[in-house]
């Protein structure tokens, strides 16, 4: 039974990852993000312009968990673009300081207009 | 139960030996730590990587007994 449900949220994160070219996994919404972190993500996806869909972790523990387990990363937020997994918040913070965020997001023809 | 400062730094050392490793307790609670861990086992790997591997040296506390630990890896 437990097994079936991850098979199942497992099926629902790649479609989410393959439908959406930027999909952020996050706790609480964009307008009201329920963590530091997460918002820390929303706040550099804001400044980049960038459209991104994001899935409430907080919704279901089957999401919550399941997505720990796909990416084998053991915390939240997750940015994923073009079906690949770009990191945590730290990650994201750091390569948007850089300015390999954006780098990365135009090799991957996603529209980046830094604000 | 929080993690203490020294346990986190072991935990890293024992899995990353040559690691140099600075810690803060953001807020004295044993539970929000900020970690720079530097290491030459990090080159030639993404940062997802070098993450994973200071996540894994924790044995699964990461986003469980740990809630929240700032990472920054380096190389030198």
């Amino acid at each position: 039974m437990e097994e079936n449900n991850i098979i199942d949220i497992s099926e629902n994160i790649k479609n989410e990852i393959k439908s959406n070219d930027v999909v952020l996994f996050m706790k609480g919404t964009p307008v009201f993000p329920m963590c530091g972190f997460s918002a820390a993500v929303i706040k550099v996806l804001s400044d980049l312009n960038i459209k991104f869909n994001s899935v409430n972790v907080l919704d279901s523990d089957e999401m919550r968990e399941g997505i720990k387990k796909f990416s084998n990363w053991p915390t939240i937020p997750q940015l994923y673009v073009k079906e690949e997994f770009i990191g945590g918040c730290d990650i994201v913070k750091e390569m948007h300081e850089t300015g390999e965020l954006t780098k990365l997001l135009s090799s991957r023809g996603i529209d980046v207009k830094p604000s | 139960m929080p993690l203490s400062k020294e346990d986190l730094e072991k935990y890293i050392k024992n899995s990353i030996p040559d690691s140099i490793i600075t810690i803060e307790d953001l807020r004295g609670d044993g539970d929000h730590y900020s970690a720079t861990v530097i290491s030459k086992s990090f080159e030639g790997k993404t940062k997802v990587q070098q993450h994973k591997m200071v996540y894994d040296s924790l044995e699964g506390k990461m986003g469980n007994e740990l809630h929240a630990l700032m990472l920054k890896t380096k190389t030198e």
